[in-house]
């Protein structure tokens, strides 16, 4: 069900990336959800996984929740209008699973008519979203796709035979809502293009952020904390192309005592964006983990009212709302960092890293 | 009291309003009561060594009653009334009545006083609980800070070398430490001490003092960074460099007291050193028209922003401080629109030191209704961050500055509080120029009466404690920094509000 009620909900965060591009299955990252059963209580659990369908890699695989069998003509006749599509099926699924209720999922691999980008896939997903009823889209990027449902994360993972499947970075979520009947599309990670979010917190700005991203053409239709995070990132990362290092300053930026204590050059910046994105500030307790092709990272409130760690293994890099879980997957580590609330920590392919590196981004923000 | 009448003369039909009450066995004679009282009620009658009072001049400031060392007074509403009648009430007859005796337009002072819906009252803040902590101010940083000027839609950075420069240049933006200010009062319209206590106040605290429409004394110049100067239909004390050592400059439309009317301050009250710093003859009347004269239209407005900006070299944000009237929402996009970094939107409730009481009473509604659909209406323009919003009018406590804010503004003006700390007791009697409490009077006896190191310090006291309880209420709410609460409207919930009036302040009710 779709509320008008803002979603109260604490969560459990787990995101692995090999770094050197290698794929690898579902074991780490359902066995690291698993590990942080308290932090769920059954009503939310999900998974994104990066470099899955290397088959159809230059097209977007949308993976749509179907709530009837009926609808799925009328969003394949929309997509076919809209799109190529090149391959479509069932995702497959395993009944015999413990979890709730489930709708049927489709994916397809389409290619936008007439050349369109990245913007006219989102707007026809907002399109599927808002005007075909029982039908979303939970996932529309290229060479990934989410997979969430109602259950505890393992019996999602086992649900959609998530061991099948094998790519280089998997983000996983568990989720404890306070407050909402179980329903599929709430679950998380959320998902537009090759973006994932997932999201522990309760957002006490959410009203001021709600309605600053709605003067940018962003409305939030979840009504979830969640949705507001992934719209912020969205305006500042992919509209905007500021880089993480910046976005993690004015989703949770320094205090004002901090900032006046800095040299002239810090202070201006960050004045600066403290004074141009006052209203994506991200106020009260939250985690996320935020994912796309090629890196991933983790960043907590300003205060550290939620938990967030991170641990490297040879090519492994983790973000987690807990080190127990990390532990839990890959055993040893070669480093375990907690980072300050509003300190991201980022993974990325080592071959993102150096063009990361070749940009030379300011040590401002180190 | 005059028994004696000309051939001709009228005898006033008029009830007293208050009631002097001095307690014999507390009364020394001291003839306190008498030196303080400027509208001359109390007098001292050697022959029966009796005190007595003229209660027909009594507006019941009780600056007596404070000050009278036995405590030996008391002044209340003159309990003498009219037959009850809900139609014809007392306040009804007495002024047609004073009107019948004089012909005159009733002039009075301070905000409008009648029963309105006080929204304030209507409206519950929002409190963290399990899912979400509570932060407490006394241990955590808790963030007022606010900047007043035109925000942009994103910024640009280089990255070059290691290095990151921001290629944005900012608008100009103001500073302040708590998103409180205090509202025009011109010096003319209030006391020199009073004026200057404002001024070294906002100094002090890290906030603006608005010079209203009476200039900017040159001895005072020094207070300019915490200046807000205004620009008005008069133009008083308008000159470059008083343009150029304030902070913001400030277009006087309108105000909440008295849309549409403009201001007279008589030749009496134009003293030397007023005269000096409006740059007006001493003894003239100082009048503001009603409209600015080369206002007439959106696009003189512009005109006249653009000439501010050009004389104050593009420096400082240029605010527009209009009344809140029926179509406030479309006015104030049309004055972002114009240029305009700050609009200050002034409700019903809001002071001033003289109106027609009729306008004051009646024209105008209320700020939180204004300042909620003007909000709302820039948003959905998308341009609410081309400007700063400023609620002026009506703001009695700490919480309704939470509210304000919760419901679109920046940051709130207050005017009557300001005055209330500095004694003012809201007798509404500042047209007559007599104020026992030495704010709103030119007479050197009476403000010599406010002491400015004493009245500052009673300011700042007061941004010191509205501040520190709006800290207390957004750690409540897990909130430590305003800007998280700025329009954040999902904090409040409206009680006892019928439908039409949660949908203009777009609040759900309680419950809900």
């Amino acid at each position: 069900m779709r509320g008008f009620e803002k979603v109260h909900d604490a969560c459990g965060l787990f995101g692995v990336i090999d770094r050197s591009g290698s794929r690898f299955d579902s074991d780490m990252v359902v066995t690291a959800m698993k590990n942080m059963k308290v932090r769920g209580n059954g009503l939310g659990g999900g998974f994104a996984a990066y470099g899955i369908y290397p088959d159809f890699k230059d097209y977007y695989a949308l993976h749509v929740m179907l709530e009837t069998s009926e609808v799925r003509k009328d969003v394949e006749s929309f997509l076919e209008k809209n799109f190529d599509v090149v391959n479509a099926e069932e995702i497959p699924t395993n009944l015999e699973a413990n979890v709730f209720r489930p709708p049927v999922f489709w994916r397809y691999f389409v290619m936008p008519k007439n050349d369109e980008g990245d913007d006219y896939v989102v707007s026809k997903v907002m399109e599927i979203n808002t005007k075909i009823d029982g039908a979303y889209v939970i996932s529309s990027g290229k060479n990934m796709g989410v997979f969430k449902g109602v259950g505890f994360p393992e019996d999602i993972a086992e649900f959609f035979l998530l061991h099948e499947y094998r790519g280089y970075m998997w983000i996983g979520h568990s989720r404890f809502p306070t407050n909402t009947p179980g329903w599929w599309g709430g679950a998380h990670p959320f998902n537009i293009l090759d973006w994932s979010v997932v999201h522990n917190g309760e957002i006490s700005s959410y009203g001021t952020n709600k309605r600053y991203l709605e003067m940018r053409g962003y409305f939030c239709t979840l009504l979830t904390d969640t949705e507001v995070m992934a719209y912020a990132v969205d305006l500042l990362m992919r509209k905007q192309g500021l880089p993480i290092e910046i976005v993690a300053k004015i989703l949770a930026p320094p205090m004002w005592d901090q900032i006046d204590r800095m040299d002239e050059k810090s202070k201006k910046i960050y004045t600066a964006l403290r004074i141009t994105y006052a209203p994506l500030l991200i106020n009260g307790p939250w985690t996320i983990i935020v994912a796309r092709h090629g890196e991933m990272f983790g960043i907590t409130d300003r205060i550290r009212l939620r938990p967030i760690t991170s641990g490297e293994k040879g090519d492994l890099f983790f973000v987690s709302s807990e080190e127990a879980a990390i532990r839990a997957a890959c055993g040893e580590l070669d480093r375990v960092y907690t980072p300050m609330g509003g300190e991201p920590v980022v993974g990325r392919l080592y071959k993102f890293e150096k063009a990361e590196r070749r940009s030379q981004r300011g040590e401002v923000f180190a | 009291m005059k028994f004696l009448l000309k051939k001709d003369e009228m005898f006033s039909f008029m009830l007293p309003e208050f009631l002097v009450e001095r307690r014999g066995d507390r009364c020394i004679k001291c003839r306190v009561c008498e030196r303080q009282c400027g509208f001359g009620v109390h007098s001292y009658d050697e022959m029966s060594n009796t005190m007595r009072a003229d209660e027909m001049k009594c507006v019941g400031c009780q600056r007596c009653a404070v000050m009278c060392p036995t405590k030996a007074l008391i002044i209340r509403p003159h309990p003498s009334d009219y037959r009850p009648n809900a139609n014809w009430t007392r306040e009804k007859i007495q002024d047609l009545k004073k009107q019948a005796e004089s012909g005159g337009v009733i002039l009075t002072g301070s905000g409008c006083d009648k029963p309105y819906r006080i929204y304030w009252d209507h409206i519950v803040l929002n409190a963290a609980q399990v899912t979400n902590p509570a932060i407490d101010p006394l241990r955590e940083p808790m963030e007022l800070r606010t900047f007043l000027g035109r925000k942009h839609d994103k910024l640009e950075f280089a990255f070059d070398g290691g290095e990151i420069e921001l290629v944005t240049e900012l608008y100009p933006n103001v500073q302040i430490e708590t998103p409180i200010l205090f509202s025009a009062m011109s010096y003319g319209a209030i006391s020199y001490n009073a004026f200057k206590s404002l001024a070294m106040a906002a100094s002090e605290y890290g906030t603006l003092f608005n010079t209203g429409e009476g200039g900017l004394p040159k001895e005072l110049r020094k207070f300019g960074k915490n200046a807000v100067v205004q620009c008005a239909s008069g133009r008083f004390g308008v000159d470059p460099e008083y343009l150029n050592v304030a902070a913001v400059v400030e277009i006087k439309i309108g105000q909440g007291a008295k849309p549409g009317i403009g201001g007279h301050l008589p030749g009496e009250k134009v003293t030397k050193p007023i005269s000096v710093t409006r740059m007006i003859p001493e003894g003239t009347d100082a009048l503001s028209p009603a409209p600015q004269h080369d206002i007439y239209s959106i696009e003189d407005l512009s005109t006249l922003i653009y000439a501010l900006k050009e004389a104050t070299n593009y420096e400082k944000p240029v605010s527009v401080k209009i009344a809140a009237v029926h179509n406030v929402a479309a006015i104030a996009s049309g004055i972002a629109r114009a240029g305009a970094d700050i609009i200050a939107i002034d409700g019903i409730r809001g002071g001033t030191g003289a109106a027609p009481k009729i306008i004051r009473d009646n024209v105008g509604i209320p700020i939180e209704l204004a300042i909620a659909s003007v909000d709302e209406r820039l948003r959905r323009e998308g341009i609410r961050n081309k400007v700063s919003l400023i609620a002026a009018g009506g703001i009695r406590n700490s919480a309704d500055v939470v509210k304000a804010i919760a419901l679109g503004a920046d940051a709130i003006y207050i005017g009557t509080p300001a005055l209330i700390a500095m004694g003012c007791t809201l007798c509404q009697k500042c047209h007559t120029g007599i104020c026992n409490w030495g704010i709103c009077t030119q007479d050197p006896q009476l403000s010599k009466r406010l002491n400015p190191e004493i009245a500052s310090k009673r300011l700042v006291n007061l941004l010191k404690a509205w501040s520190n309880e709006i800290k207390e209420m957004l750690g409540a709410m897990g909130i430590n920094a305003i800007e998280s609460l700025r329009g954040n409207r999902e904090m409040l919930r409206g009680v006892g509000l019928q439908e039409w009036e949660l949908e203009v302040l777009g609040i759900k009710g309680a419950g809900e």
